[in-house]
Parts: structure tokens; C-alpha cells; sequence
């Protein structure tokens, strides 16, 4: 730790006594890349979470309501394929995609961190079994098993999220395992140890904080991965179900029209482009940011 | 030994190959409905069932169908599709076919395109060419496959160009590379999300060993900078980038499914998406199993690669 009082602060700000490296976001945000993934996302999140609102008083129509014809150049961006407006679908169609991609990966994190943790804490016959139910699970391609669940249990929200989530947790518990086994050897464990804190509390309060860098940029990377499956489950016409207005089923559904009627497609592909192309530059920025402290230190 | 080290990953390969089929095929147990009514119709009387569910060994204990299942799979019988009521052999036959054509082509394209890029982006480190290549590579590392592939379609097959089909037009049964038109933005498409991975990971490593000693004393010692390239540093960044090459040549198992819906591709993909509509199990449980025996297989070959690529593991395991 000496070293790393020794680090100056670029802003000059005193040196901290919390073991947490300073303005990791502070990091991420002096680089071009965080500064235009922050952006992007953030344009899209909040896209996603206000547009429901605007839908109806900006087009006129809900999202479900009939404006015209079936692909019609009405309004301002036309309407889909039964003749709904395209704009009030598309400000609606962000909202469930966003919910369950995070609660995916939140579910992930915690399952993924936790058995990560405890398998490089306990060592021995634990953490053979779980390393080794992780390989089988990796052993099958994500969508793949996604589609096993769906055709059994249906393709339901929560169904999206469970699998999705549990698919990532065992990448996940390889990052959190190793990131363990690099800090459990460190004094303050032991010291912790000789006090005989209890195991829960020596993973929730001495090894998590200290991993919270790697599990910060893995975090960003599976939110993109999640973003990318369920909006690829929902084109596929086994995510979001209709008549739910979704950005993945919008452009399953108007896509037959692609020539004809662009916008149906070319909107949602949009969105969900800028959202994973902006999640992905975050986690590649936190990645450097965090990176760097390990550097400097 | 390192044939004792590969022998021992082989046999783990096959042990999760075999947890795999008990997953895969606990999947049917969940599964609500009768597969025999599924296949005779509604009308079906019930002798008919009976005999049909003997038949698909259906009256047998759960154990006992997974060893006939499993049994099966190593004979080439993969048991009757509950949708078309034709064995799921046959139904796939064709299409892991057209499927393994459609990955070929992509590997072939994204390795080179991807090594390449890599080489080109570190020995520019730090330029602006550099930072454009990393940019690029980013943001197509991020994008979903079918938004890739609706991109390519809407430059070059409907709004913007229009060059290319946008849809595979052979008819059933005809072999797809009878038109190769048709396949060229599917694999274009499969090679975009596949070979931006492969840079990253050619660029990184690449960097590493540009800096490390030997490659100074080459410089030093006057040898040419493309043999410094080619010679030196090449062979040494090779180890790790096959890994990832691996994982992403085993990732285009999965990802073909998405991209033969999008453009209608007479392949696997297509093929378990309309069982998955159907919830037609048997061939879900044939074709889980058949991509993840190419994903195990895949990334068996990158770790033997790894192995007798490493030295320190050469001597470590000596």
C-alpha cells in the first residue's frame, strides 16, 4: 500500500486512505474511447427509459393503435407491418430489452462473483466442482442452450433472463477466480483470518472490494453480450413476444419490407448498434482505467 | 509428457461431452405434451400411440432412453422429428452440410483478414491508422450478428446497392454453392463479427512481442525489418492468438444459427430454429449436441496447438 500513496493524483487532490485506486471513473472519462461510450449509452438508456412516455404524445398513436395502412410513409418515420406507427413502437421498444439484459447480467454478476470467489477461497474438492460444472456449461454455445430452455420452458421473460444470466455466470466465475486467487494471499486477508472474521464476511468485505476492478470490466462486457442475445432471441421470434413492441422482434417483423419501408428495421437496428457499440467502449475504458492503476502500482 | 498432458485433455473433452448429452437430454424430461400424440394428430387412436411410444421406447424409464438416445447418437440415429415425422438424420443431413460450407468460408476468410489487420494495426502502434483499425474493431467486436448482417443486406442487397441477394434462392435439395452469389453476405457476415477478435488479439500480442528483447537485438544485429517480422516476432505471437482463433472458429457453431435465419440459409440454424417454434425436441437435442461437439472439438485442437506450441509447458510437462 506504501507504493501506492506514492502515486500523485493528476488533479493534485490529496492522497486517499481507502485501499479503492482514485477516480477510476475520472479514468474512464479522460480517454476519447470511455467519453463516446458513456455518450452513446447513455443516449440510448435514456431513449429507452423516457420513450415510452413521449410515444403516444409525439405520434399521436400508441404503440398499439392503428395509424394507416400496413407500410405506409404516413407520420414521420411510417408505419409496420399492420399498419402501427413505427416512431411510437420504436420509443416504446427499448424499455424490456434494457430491463432484462441488466437484470440478466446482474443475475450473472452474482452468481457468477459468488461461485468465483468461494472456489478460489475454499480451494480443494469445492473448487474442483465448481471449475469443472463451469467447462460443461462453456461447452455449449450460449444462444444454443438459450434455445434448449426456450423450446422446453417457453420463450418468457424470465425464461430470457435465468438463462441468459446463468449462461454468463460461469465466465464470469472464471474472472472472479482468478482475480481471487491473486489478492488471497495478501496480508490484510491473513490479518483478517487471525481474527477469525467469519469466511461471508472476509468475501464481502476484504476480497470483493479488492476484485471490483476486473469484475467492473467484465460486467460492461457481459451487459453487451446480453444486450446482443436477447435482441437476437427477440429476432429470432423467441424473445419478446408480440404484440409487444421490441427493437429485436421490430426488426424480425418488418424486415420482409426492408426495401420498401426502411425505417421499421433501420431504426431498431440503430438503436441497438449505438447501445452495444456504447457499452462495449465503456468496458474497454474501464478495462484501460483499471489497468492502469495495476501498472502504477 | 506432453502426450500425457494431451491424452488427459482429451478425456476431459470427453467427459463434458457426456455431461453435455445428460443436460441436453434432461431437456426432454421438462418437456410438457406427448411426442406420439404430437406426431399421429389429434385424431390418433390409442393403440396407435401405444405402439408408437414402444416404438420411440417412450413406455421405458428415463435412464434407459438416455442410453438408447446416446447410443444412438454414435450410430448416426438421432430419432423421429416430432414435426416432420421423418428421422432427424435425414432431415439434417443436407443441411450440416451447407452449415459446414457457410463456417469453411468464413474461417477462411476472417483468420488471414484478421492476422492481417492485427500485424498491420501494432506496426503502425499508436498512429492514426492504428487507432482508426482499433476503433473499427470495437465497434464491430460489439454489434449483435444480425445487426451486421441487416447492415451488409441494406448496403448491398436492397436500399442503398443492389448486387447481391438478400435471401438464399436455391431450391430444397440443390447444393447451396450452386449460386455463390447467395453466399457471399452471409459469410461476409459471419467473417465481420468473427475477425475483429482475431485483431484485437493479433495487434495485443503482437505489441507484446515487438518489445520484448530478441526482437531488439534482430533489429540490432541488422536483419531486415521484414524478416524481423515474419521470422522473430510472428511465430512467437502465433500461440496465443490460435487460442483465440479457436474460441471464435467454435463461437461461428453457434453464431451460424442467427445468420441462416437471416438470410434464409438451408442450414442447421435454420433447421433448430423451426424445431424451436415447433418445440420439436428431438432435433433441438440433435443439433445441441452436434454444435457442441464441434465446440469441444474446436477447442480440444486450440489447446493441443497451445501445448506443443509452449515451451514452458513442453518442459513443464516433461
Amino acid at each position: 500500500m506504501s507504493t501506492h500513496i506514492l502515486t500523485s493524483d493528476p488533479t493534485g487532490a490529496p492522497p486517499r486512505t481507502s485501499s479503492k485506486p482514485p477516480g477510476v471513473l475520472r479514468r474512464v472519462w479522460a480517454q476519447s474511447e470511455g467519453r463516446v461510450g458513456i455518450v452513446l449509452t447513455a443516449v440510448v438508456v435514456v431513449l429507452a427509459v423516457f420513450g415510452p412516455l413521449l410515444a403516444a404524445p409525439l405520434t399521436g398513436y400508441t404503440p398499439y393503435q392503428f395509424a394507416d395502412r400496413p407500410f405506409a410513409h404516413s407520420g414521420v418515420f411510417g408505419t409496420d407491418n399492420l399498419g402501427r406507427s413505427v416512431l411510437a413502437r420504436f420509443l416504446d421498444g427499448g424499455r424490456l430489452l434494457l430491463l432484462y439484459s441488466v437484470l440478466a447480467t446482474a443475475l450473472g454478476m452474482v452468481v457468477g462473483g459468488a461461485l468465483g470467489m468461494l472456489a478460489a477461497y475454499a480451494r480443494g474438492w469445492l473448487d474442483s466442482v465448481i471449475m469443472r460444472l463451469n467447462d460443461i456449461v462453456l461447452a455449449i454455445p450460449q444462444l444454443v442452450f438459450a434455445l434448449l430452455a426456450i423450446t422446453v420452458l417457453g420463450p418468457k421473460g424470465w425464461v430470457l433472463v435465468v438463462v441468459i444470466g446463468l449462461t454468463h455466470a460461469p465466465r464470469i466465475a472464471r474472472v472472479a477466480r482468478s482475480a481471487t486467487l491473486r489478492v488471497i494471499n495478501e496480508d490484510y486477508i491473513r490479518a483478517a483470518e487471525m481474527y477469525s472474521v467469519p469466511r461471508w464476511r472476509i468475501i464481502g468485505r476484504e476480497i470483493l472490494p479488492n476484485i471490483a476492478g476486473p469484475l467492473s470490466v467484465e460486467a460492461g462486457l457481459r451487459l453487451t453480450y446480453s444486450i446482443g442475445a436477447i435482441a437476437s432471441l427477440s429476432f429470432l421470434g423467441l424473445g419478446m413476444q408480440p404484440p409487444t413492441a421490441d427493437w429485436g422482434l421490430m426488426i424480425n417483423e418488418n424486415r420482409i419490407a426492408l426495401s420498401v419501408q426502411p425505417w421499421g428495421v433501420l431504426l431498431s437496428v440503430f438503436a441497438i448498434a449505438v447501445l452495444t457499440i456504447g457499452t462495449n467502449l465503456l468496458a474497454d475504458a474501464i478495462a484501460r482505467a483499471t489497468a492502469q492503476t495495476t501498472v502504477e502500482e | 509428457m506432453i502426450a500425457k498432458l494431451i491424452a488427459k485433455r482429451l478425456a476431459v473433452s470427453v467427459l463434458i461431452l457426456l455431461a453435455v448429452s445428460v443436460i441436453v437430454f434432461a431437456a426432454t424430461l421438462l418437456l410438457p405434451g406427448d411426442p406420439a400424440r404430437a406426431i399421429l394428430g389429434q385424431q390418433a387412436t390409442p393403440e396407435r400411440i401405444a405402439a408408437l411410444n414402444e416404438q420411440m421406447h417412450l413406455d421405458q424409464p428415463p435412464v434407459v432412453r438416455y442410453f438408447l438416445w446416446l447410443g444412438g447418437l454414435f450410430t448416426g440415429d438421432f430419432g423421429l422429428s416430432t414435426s416432420a415425422n421423418a428421422p432427424v438424420a435425414v432431415l439434417l443431413g443436407e443441411r450440416l452440410g451447407n452449415s459446414l460450407v457457410l463456417m469453411a468460408l468464413a474461417a477462411l476468410i476472417s483468420v488471414p483478414v484478421g492476422i492481417a489487420v492485427g500485424i498491420f494495426s501494432a506496426l503502425h502502434r499508436g498512429r492514426r491508422s492504428d487507432s482508426a483499425v482499433t476503433w473499427v474493431t470495437l465497434a464491430l467486436a460489439a454489434l449483435p450478428e444480425f445487426v451486421i448482417g441487416i447492415g451488409l443486406i441494406t448496403l448491398f442487397a436492397t436500399s442503398v446497392l443492389k448486387i447481391l441477394p438478400a435471401v438464399t434462392m436455391s431450391p430444397p435439395g440443390q447444393p447451396v454453392w450452386l449460386i455463390p452469389s447467395q453466399l457471399v453476405l452471409p459469410t461476409l457476415t459471419l467473417a465481420l463479427v468473427v475477425a475483429p477478435y482475431i485483431a484485437r488479439m493479433m495487434r495485443a500480442t503482437m505489441i507484446e512481442v515487438l518489445d520484448s528483447g530478441y526482437i531488439e537485438m534482430a533489429r540490432l544485429k541488422g536483419v531486415p525489418e521484414r524478416r524481423v517480422i515474419f521470422r522473430h516476432a510472428l511465430p512467437h505471437a502465433i500461440g496465443p492468438v490460435a487460442q483465440v482463433v479457436a474460441i471464435q472458429l467454435a463461437w461461428l457453431a453457434g453464431g451460424v444459427v442467427v445468420v441462416e435465419f437471416l438470410f434464409r440459409f438451408p442450414g442447421m440454424g435454420q433447421a433448430l430454429i423451426d424445431a424451436v417454434n415447433y418445440r420439436d425436441v428431438a432435433v433441438v437435442q440433435a443439433v445441441s449436441m452436434i454444435v457442441a461437439a464441434v465446440y469441444i472439438v474446436v477447442n480440444l485442437a486450440a489447446d493441443i496447438i497451445g501445448i506443443m506450441a509452449d515451451p514452458k509447458l513442453r518442459s513443464a510437462a516433461a
